[in-house]
């Protein structure tokens, strides 16, 4: 055996607080390393040239890097030595940046810490066997979880690319927040009227099937290879014979339903469509504010029904697809006033979140797009904006910035200026953060063309005086309290996670973060990648973000997902689990606890049962091979005996 | 033992790859400085620790052992780490049986965002193995 054993200065990373020169020094007194040596920078291509070289010229057949985490570089040193004509199994990695460079302060204690790490990738490099890949075929259909503008354009990408696209929405109708937006900011630019042709491409493209109304059951499967059951709610309305006329809606009598597109602004009616421009335009009855289903009689829908659509009667239904790959855009949810008994706590009708006041301004809102306050129907003459109403608030759990409230704060105090032109807009903030394009120009224009006040400091507290809402707040630049008689008080509240965002993560595979966000392969360079291959983030259920950005992601997981099809095989990982026919004794405790059913009873020719791994369907946890009685079922290139001399490396140094 | 200088200890760590290893790497972009005793070692999911690593690892001079896997319901592999759970709570229950004090052995869930109760975890791990002592106490004098 010669091993060949590199360490990575990482510049002053690495080098800075360990002695590489030393633990290469102590390496080359390791019984079967050959060749030790310390560089600059080894993942940079003649750090590359350097690995290749030596390989031929010492005629290396195993090579450790101690270098980043394998998480970041892995990868690239594998197809090194491939290239080199190794097998990319007979590398390992000591990752002596991440978990010692970095988070220790002694150099000498570092550096015994890195001989021990590479001792240990030494002694796991002796013991890999070489491994070789399988391919396999892929199912080119693509999932798109989530039918928000980031959903929309990675199918209509998708789409566009040739791919077949089965896009699953949970409301009733496409188009996610930005359907409700009034105008997008920094443009101004009719928000509909931008997003209703997408929805309309979306819903005519023949590549793209859609599942409004119907959310995520279960996955199953790898990539390439999903087994996706989708559940189809009961809307007790027959969408093949409805043909979003409205006639149910206008004669409805139960009238005071909660409208969820319009966030509680108004009631709506027990069976409606959620809006003007919906795709699909259908109608949905809300079973529970419905008459039929409250108090078992009414049935005036199915009498005014023109095409007899409506079916009190209809069940969940649970469909199957086959996907490859799944893009997931579940959006974001929001703080509810309840959160803030400082400003009322929603008892105020009059203190409003900003997407309610956004579908106020919005003229197919509830108010026709006239800005009336909800307690009396009256223009407001004195509008005060609350920012930051939960955002960076450590003890209500929201410690990140909301990304872009204060830039539809700037856009809704233009707007209500635009509206109601005697009217006059305080805006309460912590910092204006507006770094986009054109981002700064406009909240300067909100100040100085449309004459918004902008007060730096925080509102203590929101309390009724007659027909007025007295804000008492800071204005911290001039160290002086404020208090303001308003008409009408919007809060922009925190932006949290989707609710049930957990849940799906946990369908997926795929992990989230404390908020209950999305966690990307590598927050600079993997942005829309997880950790599970085959499937890719999109929009703000990564994290907040605005209009453009989550279209830029819708984008970019498309395209990830196009040069994953861009193939009509895969390479399957060849670490996964098998067996050892002579010492299996044929329990099948490995079929009981294996997560993925990838192990299946195999009967010999000579009548005996053994366990059998599916190749593809293995994934490669491993649980099977620490359930084996008799060590006969192992994990590659994480067997019983690569993982012990790691121990033993640590323990007998 | 030219490698543990002055009063470090012994420990050995076994992190599944999807969230704890990736946790120990965000403790370390973010710099969190934390006690160098430990040493890791990379699985793919803690449900591939078997407990007679753990064992095996204390009895060959191992002064504690630390297992990290993904929080419980959000596996990369499904259900791997409820395995681990089980696993671990009995090993956890045998080690006095076996001459070994329970505190030597940790588990727990890290996931691949939190660096900053990674670096809590060890630090609180590798000061209780202090505080408990050397388990191989008479070996090392006589190194």
């Amino acid at each position: 055996m010669r091993v060949g054993v590199f360490i990575c200065h990482c510049g002053n990373n690495i080098a800075g607080t360990v002695d590489v020169a030393r633990v290469a020094a102590e390496m080359r007194k390791l019984p079967g390393v050959v060749y030790a040596t310390n560089y600059m920078y080894t993942c940079s291509e003649p750090g590359q040239e350097e690995i290749k070289q030596a390989i031929k010229k010492e005629n290396l057949d195993r090579i450790v890097v101690a270098a980043c985490s394998p998480r970041m570089h892995e990868n690239t040193f594998r197809k090194t030595v491939e290239k080199a004509g190794l097998n990319r199994y007979y590398f390992e990695m000591a990752n002596i940046r991440e978990h010692i460079s970095w988070i220790g302060e002694n150099k000498e204690l570092n550096t015994n810490k890195a001989i021990e790490a590479v001792k240990m990738a030494v002694a796991k490099v002796m013991n890999d066997k070489p491994l070789y890949s399988s391919s396999f075929k892929v199912n080119k259909r693509v999932l798109v979880i989530g039918g928000g503008v980031a959903g929309m354009q990675a199918a209509l990408d998708c789409a566009d690319g040739g791919l077949d696209v089965v896009l699953v929405e949970k409301s009733p109708s496409i188009g996610g927040m930005m359907a409700r937006l009034d105008k997008t900011f920094p443009t101004i630019d009719c928000s509909i009227c931008i997003l209703g042709p997408k929805m309309v491409d979306v819903a005519q493209h023949e590549k793209i099937k859609l599942y409004a109304y119907s959310e995520i059951e279960e996955i199953k499967g790898y990539v390439g290879n999903y087994q996706v059951k989708i559940r189809k709610k009961a809307t007790y309305v027959d969408w093949t014979k409805c043909t979003g006329c409205g006639a149910c809606m206008e004669k409805c009598p139960t009238r005071n339903a909660y409208d969820h597109f319009n966030f509680g602004v108004a009631p709506t009616r027990a069976i409606n469509i959620p809006f003007p421009q919906a795709i699909p335009k259908k109608a949905k009855i809300d079973p529970t504010f419905c008459r039929q289903f409250t108090k078992g009689k009414c049935g005036v829908c199915a009498k005014v029904c023109p095409t007899g659509a409506i079916n009190y009667e209809m069940q969940d239904e649970i469909v199957t697809e086959d996907i490859g790959a799944i893009v997931v855009s579940t959006g974001y949810g929001l703080f509810d006033l309840d959160k803030f008994p400082e400003y009322g706590a929603g008892r105020y009708p009059d203190v409003i979140t900003g997407i309610q006041y956004e579908r106020i301004l919005n003229a197919s809102g509830p108010t026709s797009g006239h800005i009336l306050r909800p307690s009396d129907q009256a223009e407001p003459k004195t509008v005060v904006f609350v920012s930051c109403a939960g955002s960076r608030d450590k003890s209500l759990g929201v410690p990140y910035c909301s990304n872009f409230c204060c830039m539809y704060i700037a856009k809704q105090a233009i707007l209500t200026k635009d509206h109601v032109p005697d009217s006059q807009s305080y805006v309460f903030y912590m910092d204006i953060r507006s770094p986009g394009k054109g981002y700064d120009e406009f909240t300067r224009r909100a100040q100085e063309e449309y004459g918004a006040k902008y007060i730096r400091g925080r509102v203590s507290k929101i309390y009724p005086k007659g027909k007025k809402m007295v804000v008492q707040g800071a204005d911290t630049l001039l160290g002086t309290k404020v208090e303001i008689e308003a008409d009408l008080v919007v809060l922009a509240t925190a932006v949290i996670s989707a609710p049930g965002a957990a849940g799906m993560a946990e369908k997926l595979h795929i992990s989230y973060d404390t908020f209950g966000f999305y966690v990307e392969s590598h927050p600079k360079l993997r942005p829309v990648e997880t950790n599970t291959s085959g499937v890719y983030l999109a929009g703000a259920c990564q994290g907040p973000k605005d209009i453009p950005a989550s279209v830029g992601q819708g984008s970019a997981a498309a395209s990830k997902v196009l040069s994953l099809f861009s193939k009509d095989m895969l390479e399957s990982d060849p670490a996964i689990a098998q067996v050892n026919i002579n010492a299996c004794v044929g329990c099948l405790k490995c079929v009981k606890t294996c997560p993925f059913q990838a192990i299946k009873e195999e009967e010999l020719r000579n009548g005996k049962k053994v366990a059998k791994v599916i190749e593809t369907v293995c994934a490669g946890c491993g649980v099977c091979t620490s359930t084996c009685p008799c060590g006969a079922i192992q994990l590659q290139h994480f067997t019983d005996n690569q993982l012990l001399a790691e121990v033993n490396a640590i323990c007998q140094s | 033992m030219p490698e543990l200088t002055g009063k470090e200890l012994r420990v050995v760590g076994f992190l599944c790859n999807w969230c704890s290893y990736g946790g120990a790497d965000t403790a370390g972009v973010a710099r969190f400085k934390q006690p160098t005793d430990l040493r890791i070692i990379r699985v793919p999911c803690s449900g591939r620790v078997d407990p007679l690593f753990v064992v095996k690892a204390l009895l060959a001079g191992a002064d504690g052992v630390l297992v990290s896997g993904c929080h419980p319901r959000d596996c990369h592999y499904t259900d791997g780490n409820f395995y681990a759970r089980r696993r671990l709570e009995m090993l956890k229950r045998l080690l006095p049986f076996i001459g070994i004090d329970e505190r030597r052995f940790h588990y727990t869930w890290v996931s691949a965002s939190e660096g900053q109760k990674w670096q809590q975890v060890v630090t609180e791990f590798t000061n209780r193995l202090h505080q408990i002592g050397p388990l191989h106490a008479k070996k090392e004098n006589e190194g």
